[in-house]
């Protein structure tokens, strides 16, 4: 036991050093005071000094995402460049921490009522937007008034759907009241789209100005091409936003941005390409680094559609894949294999008792012949924009199930107009989920019943009755119950294959530092790299 | 010239016609395209009650052919309109972008005319020669391969490992002009290795064509040196296809080169037109598309002029 209470001790001393609080010599007394010797305190003391976050600097950053189409106007963010530069001009009422907490944001912190359907937010004080006007309740609810009522075209519509009412208590109070209980609601307001934005006064919020109380004031602000901010001076947030200047720099060709990177043309570079990240790892100056999060790739299929309407069929097709094999050739090894369901080792109620479901002939074939089959047909839509190697995926599959007596028929979809004409429409399909922080989120987006994109039309009594219940359920050790065994139910029951999470991987220049544990909610430390990191 | 300027009236009245028909053709291939605008931006996330909002806040739930006669009166009016992705003034958005374009395209030019011409008159003078075996070899073989391939060869030559040129065009308003000419010199060597085979062959071709003719050997047997034969007495009759195919190259360096841009992250009109295309965003396509066919219609036009100026005869078709 001495020796975890010293580690504690140890870890205190080093948040104490990197917070400049004491001095070296006060440092290594503690430390050899601890049974330290004194070399080892010594390079101890000056990691954690380097790793202090400084001030300064132009941080250049080359995403893979943005395009000429986008606006600043949180409601049709359609990619990771533009939430990324959101992320630092704007905040939010809560934030998705670097370990993967919720922490207050904007707000300083929530109360539910106890049946968890009345939520009341108290505002940050003295918190101010770019223009100098300080941000008060009024702001709040214009800007989530914003995605929400008949006339709103945003992609966060459906998820605050569940408010009743949305009212001021004061300037500094925000309170919901929401027609179901709902345990996880504060991290509903993390989400990217809920950006906090000045009020017109006039109910509607301004959001071509890209003002807003984040890290970052807009410069120039060229979609798809290039933008520029510059510090906050006046963030609220201590230690974050160190950057004096960041520009922003669309590259959608992976080439060009590994290029970029490797001759200094840029600080950092997100989506390395895999096939030759291993070339990129070796050059001098480079660092490589990923983060396994709740990305993930799905293949639902309509559970109300004849054959897979009959769950042996779902089984038969679930056993029939060798997962290993996809996440060495499709991934190259970045990432996890998936287990059926969507939750990831990244959330918080992952079940990890679950068996792995396996590359398994036999259950296979039993499965088939309990279905009354001795072979089977079908087809299988995909496209390279469900996610990058769907197509060559699918092929695998076809090649891996062909075995079990399964034939699978790819049917090449065109890229374009993908998630209109082919997902939730055709009967079996290849798709990618960003994934959510809570699996209230995620179960109710993908699997809950009526939901819109419900994309294998599931509709399990016990999974939807706990989906309600867990939802409302304040008592942690209940609620893992609750959502590993609807994990067990999706697992066993479902209609989706889960085949991957894929890794997020990125890569940096070696001047640039980040905390020791990076978020996995989204790529590039939750899409917050230029507000989370510095040069050391 | 009266009659030149009649050819020059009539040919831009054919012009505008041209571009009212691409413009239709243009306006039904991106509405045959599955998706709209709303579907593509919302994307996964779409759901029929927000695409349908906003279909109504930007007119998209009008019939096409309401929509195509709105715009062209717009456009009658010298008005592009404006992106339905960004609600940007296209004219705007089009203006950085296609003088961004234009630069490139001039760099390019300025590298590529005088240096096809020049290998090509030298190829002519010393024809069969080794010389002349090894321009044709080296400049068709950078012509046969891909753009991006040797966009590629050359990056990590001169970019990675000799570090003397960026690796991408990072250009913008705030920079200087040899700074700009410095960072778009990668793409501007790639589109000349591209092209300069075409008009250097050209050049070669039409000056050889020329040597058998009885005034080049009434020349050589005065007694003139080889290059004053060629420059002084071939060169000038050889003008009007050089100039063809010069002119025709520079509309290639302003339309097609969509990939070195995305290569070099040059922020140039073909990367707007791939990323409008993708999005359904119309307006911008059309809009793009009208610049491009003007192009090319006002460049082909240029070459005539130039061409019937150098040749009078050419007005005269027998």
């Amino acid at each position: 036991m001495g020796g975890n209470g010293n580690m504690k001790r140890i870890d205190q001393l080093q948040q104490l050093a990197q917070n400049s609080k004491i001095s070296r010599r006060h440092f290594m007394s503690q430390a050899t005071a601890m049974g330290i010797t004194a070399a080892a305190a010594s390079t101890m003391w000056s990691r954690t000094v380097k790793a202090a976050p400084k001030r300064g600097g132009k941080m250049r950053f080359g995403s893979g995402h943005g395009s000429t189409t986008d606006t600043l106007d949180p409601a049709t963010y359609a990619n990771g460049g533009i939430i990324h530069q959101g992320y630092g001009m704007r905040n939010h009422l809560s934030e998705v921490d670097n370990d993967g907490t919720l922490v207050p944001e904007l707000a300083e912190g929530w109360e539910a009522s106890d049946d968890a359907t009345e939520w009341v937010f108290k505002l940050r004080k003295g918190v101010e937007f770019h223009n100098g006007k300080t941000m008060d309740a009024t702001d709040v609810i214009d800007s989530l008034n914003h995605h929400r009522g008949k006339e709103s075209k945003s992609a966060a519509k459906p998820l605050l759907a569940p408010i009743n009412e949305l009212k001021a208590d004061g300037k500094d109070k925000v309170v919901f009241k929401l027609a179901g209980g709902s345990a996880d609601f504060p991290y509903t307001v993390s989400d990217y789209h809920l950006a906090i934005m000045p009020s017109m006064g006039d109910g509607k919020v301004d959001w071509r100005s890209g003002i807003g109380t984040g890290a970052y004031i807009k410069d120039k602000f060229e979609p798809g091409v290039r933008s520029t901010f510059k510090r906050n001076p006046n963030y609220f947030k201590s230690g974050r936003g160190h950057f004096d200047e960041v520009e922003f720099l669309t590259i959608g060709d992976v080439v060009a941005r590994t290029n970029a990177l490797s001759t200094g043309e840029i600080d950092a570079m997100n989506r390395c390409d895999l096939k030759t990240v291993h070339l990129l790892k070796r050059r001098k100056g480079v660092r490589v680094e990923e983060v396994t999060g709740t990305l993930h790739y799905t293949i639902p299929m309509h559970t109300d559609v004849a054959p897979f309407d009959n769950n042996d069929v779902r089984l038969a097709l679930k056993y029939s894949l060798d997962r290993e094999v996809l996440l060495k050739t499709i991934l190259r090894g970045h990432g996890v294999i998936g287990n059926d369901h969507p939750i990831s080792t990244a959330n918080r109620y992952h079940n990890s008792e679950l068996p792995q479901r396996k590359y398994d002939l036999d259950k296979a074939k039993f499965h088939l012949k309990k279905a009354g089959l001795t072979a089977l047909t079908v087809d299988l839509s995909a496209a390279d924009a469900a996610f990058v190697g769907a197509v060559d995926a699918a092929v695998l599959y076809k090649e891996q199930a062909a075995k079990a007596g399964i034939n699978i028929n790819v049917v090449r979809e065109p890229n374009d107009g993908y998630w209109s004409n082919v997902w939730l429409k055709k009967p079996w399909c290849m798709v990618y989920w960003g994934g959510r922080p809570t699996e209230d989120m995620m179960f109710s987006q993908s699997l809950a019943q009526g939901a819109d994109w419900n994309e294998s039309h599931f509709s399990n009594k016990r999974f939807n009755e706990l989906l309600v219940q867990a939802r409302a359920e304040l008592d942690e050790a209940k609620r893992r119950g609750m959502y590993e065994e609807m994990q067990v139910i999706v697992n066993r029951d479902g209609g989706t294959v889960v085949p991957l999470f894929a890794n997020y991987v990125f890569a940096m220049s070696d001047k640039i530092q980040h905390d020791a544990k990076m978020a996995g909610n989204w790529d590039m430390d939750g899409d917050k790299a230029i507000e989370r990191w510095w040069f050391g | 010239m009266p009659q030149l300027g009649r050819m020059v009236a009539q040919r831009l009245a054919l012009g505008l016609l041209t571009l009212f028909i691409v413009s239709l053709i243009i306006f039904l291939c991106v509405e045959l395209l599955p998706g709209n605008l709303a579907e593509a931006i919302l994307g996964q996330a779409a759901t029929p009650e927000t695409v349908a909002a906003f279909n109504r806040e930007l007119g998209l739930d009008l019939p096409p052919h309401e929509r195509y006669i709105a715009w062209l009166i717009n456009i009658m009016q010298g008005d592009f309109g404006r992106s339905l992705a960004s609600q940007r003034e296209i004219s705007e958005l089009l203006g950085s972008r296609l003088q961004n374009t234009l630069f490139l395209a001039a760099v390019a030019a300025a590298i590529a005319v005088p240096l096809a011409v020049s290998l090509g008159i030298l190829a002519a003078l010393y024809r069969e020669s080794i010389f002349d075996r090894a321009v044709n070899a080296v400049t068709l073989t950078s012509i046969s391969v891909p753009e991006f391939f040797v966009a590629y060869i050359l990056i990590i030559v001169l970019s990675v490992n000799l570090g003397w040129f960026p690796s991408i065009s990072n250009i913008n308003d705030g920079l200087s002009f040899w700074e700009k000419v410095y960072r778009t010199a990668l793409p501007a060597f790639t589109l000349t290795l591209v092209c300069v085979a075409h008009m250097m062959r050209m050049t070669r071709a039409a000056i050889i064509n020329l040597l058998a003719s009885p005034y080049i050997e009434m020349a050589r047997l005065k007694g003139l040196r080889p290059g004053r034969i060629i420059l002084k007495h071939a060169l000038p009759n050889a003008l009007a296809p050089i100039i063809n195919v010069v002119v025709l190259n520079l509309a290639y360096l302003i339309v097609g080169v969509v990939l070195v841009e995305v290569v070099f992250v040059y922020p140039g009109m073909g990367q707007l037109l791939v990323d409008s295309v993708a999005k359904r965003d119309i307006p911008v396509v059309q809009a793009c598309s009208l610049v491009f066919a003007a192009t090319y219609i006002l460049l082909n036009l240029l070459a005539d002029v130039l061409s019937i100026m150098s040749n009078p005869r050419l007005l005269h078709p027998r």
